[in-house]
């Protein structure tokens, strides 16, 4: 067990190395979207709107929260890896060293996860000065297990890609949706049903579930944690899977 | 100058399944056979070449050694461990250089050495000891803080090469380790595979180049298409085909005949018939085994086999 953890921590290492030397040119990039749409949806489109109780401002930045998490553990997870194996083959290297496949998984996730922490929570420094956010315990797990799943979905993502192509595709197909329908930008009470249905199944509506209860000061919705806990599992066994048929 | 450390690894246990052994080895993509029962055994601190044309089946070879690749049929050991079966045992027997530049271009010289220490659980000390040591070898010292986008291609192959081993194995696995390098550093690059096995390690190597089999390789084997066709020192290969040869310009085309003496050769160049020109008597080589074996004549070349 120990040795499997010290194993994802050499992986994560040489990732780390790699932040270390391209930090600024990461929070830059990473800041620039939530940022952007702050702007265009939090004060120019959504001023005097309320969703419930709170203002639309107080509502979105929660939601901006966790997409930057979602994009930031995904994009940082999977896009380098996804260039390691298929261009530069770096990827081999690991694929070769004496460690077990769960320290593979788990080494190339933490990149992910840190990436993700870190943009979302200088997002949430720069929403703290907009809106009074309760910042808990729970709060900070979620977002944690957020990062995790969605770093997750990238290694995967990479895993699974033949192209950098399908890296795009699957970003766009699988990603998109979410952060247009996943609950960032809008309340779902006045979706029809059957929508309704379908955004439940999306991850990212649990982040935000959590998130938004979290930083309004609402009650906590802990089927959404577990099942945001279920889906980290299921993608990150679905790795392991991608993996082993990797060498094929 | 301080006296010169042994880099290799420390002497192998020695098992009965040779160094590698590959039994049967088929490998199926599609429609293609990449690998077609290949079978072979190297023995401990010999240089073994495979020599054979690009998309021969060498690499997929090289990739079912070291455990990228499942193989469909066959088995294969590496120092007693079986590839399939104890691919963690396996992984740390072999340190391998692969024909593309494998390195994450990020990193620098030292960040690269530094994870592989670490993968292969080398204690901080002594990877540090090690890396000096290795980076010195191969005369990249002074290049330690570069990005290793900043290097050469030679550079990055040393790199490479250092790299492999790091974690002292006893086997070498390198595939086309001298592919696209100037003749300067392919002749450096030579030495150090001649130091490295004359300090212990087994040397595998895939080249296409026939001067890299004949200059380095104790034994050769040759693959076309998947399959081994003839297997044995690169002497003893020639003398199979015969020692001279003989190049006859005819019809605008460079014939070849082959013969066991000088005075056999000269008696054929004596009766051969006055229009034919530019001949040249000279020893055989490894080319020209693997131009009667994968040209026309593979099918009478398959007896060769030793």
């Amino acid at each position: 067990m120990l040795r499997i953890l010290w194993d994802s921590y050499s992986i994560w290492w040489a990732d780390l190395m790699i932040l270390k030397h391209l930090w600024q040119r990461f929070l830059i990039t990473s800041l620039m979207s939530p940022v952007l749409y702050l702007l265009a949806f939090g004060f120019g489109l959504g001023r005097g709107i309320r969703v419930g109780e709170v203002n639309y401002l107080e509502f979105v930045i929660p939601g901006l929260i966790a997409l930057t998490a979602m994009n930031t553990s995904f994009n940082g997870a999977g896009m380098k890896l996804n260039v390691d194996r298929l261009f530069y083959k770096a990827f081999d290297e690991i694929l070769m060293a004496p460690v077990s496949p769960v320290s593979v998984v788990l080494g190339k996730s933490l990149i992910g996860v840190l990436r993700g922490l870190i943009s979302s929570l200088a997002f949430l420094a720069i929403g703290l000065a907009f809106s009074p956010l309760r910042i808990s315990f729970l709060f900070i797990l979620s977002l944690l297990l957020s990062c995790f799943a969605f770093a997750f979905v990238g290694v995967l993502a990479a895993l699974l890609a033949q192209s950098h192509q399908d890296m795009s595709t699957f970003s766009r197909v699988v990603l998109m949706p979410m952060a247009f329908l996943g609950g960032t930008f809008f309340s779902l009470e006045h979706l029809p049903g059957w929508l309704r249905v379908t955004i439940y199944l999306m991850p990212l509506l649990h982040s935000n579930r959590c998130l938004r209860a979290e930083a309004l000061g609402q009650t906590f919705p802990w089927i959404s944690f577990l099942v945001l806990i279920a889906f980290g599992l299921v993608f990150f066994l679905a790795c392991l899977f991608a993996l082993r048929r990797m060498s094929t | 100058m301080e006296a010169h450390r042994s880099i290799a690894a420390t002497p192998f246990i020695k098992d009965p399944r040779g160094m590698i052994l590959i039994e049967n080895l088929t490998k199926v993509y599609g429609a293609i056979k990449a690998v077609d029962s290949l079978s072979l055994k190297v023995e401990p601190g010999e240089i073994f070449g495979f020599l054979g044309p690009n998309g021969a089946g060498k690499t997929t070879t090289i990739r079912i050694l070291t455990t990228l690749t499942k193989p469909t049929s066959g088995r294969a050991w590496i120092n007693g461990f079986e590839v399939t079966r104890q691919p963690y045992e396996v992984k740390k027997q072999f340190g391998v250089v692969q024909q593309h530049l494998s390195l994450d271009r990020e990193l620098t010289v030292w960040e690269i050495m530094e994870l592989h220490g670490r993968l292969h659980h080398i204690k901080s000390g002594e990877r540090r000891r090690r890396i000096e040591e290795l980076l010195e070898y191969v005369e990249l010292c002074e290049h330690a803080r570069r990005k290793v986008r900043d290097l050469s291609g030679g550079m990055k192959r040393k790199l490479m090469i250092a790299r492999a081993l790091l974690h002292r194995p006893r086997l070498l696995l390198l595939d086309e380790p001298t592919i696209g390098l100037d003749a300067e550093t392919r002749r450096r690059i030579w030495q150090l595979i001649r130091r490295l096995n004359s300090e212990g390690t087994t040397i595998f190597l895939t080249t296409h180049y026939i001067e890299e089999a004949e200059a380095l390789c104790h034994r050769v084997g040759i693959i076309h298409q998947g399959k081994l066709i003839a297997l044995g020192q690169p002497l003893e290969l020639r003398l199979r085909l015969g020692e001279f040869a003989v190049e006859v310009l005819f019809d605008g085309q460079v014939h070849y005949h082959y013969f066991q003496t000088r005075e056999e050769a000269k008696a054929y160049v004596r009766n051969l018939p006055s229009e034919i020109k530019a001949i040249v008597v000279r020893e055989s080589n490894l080319e020209d085994v693997f131009v009667e074996l994968t040209g026309r004549k593979v099918e009478d070349a398959e007896n060769l086999v030793g």
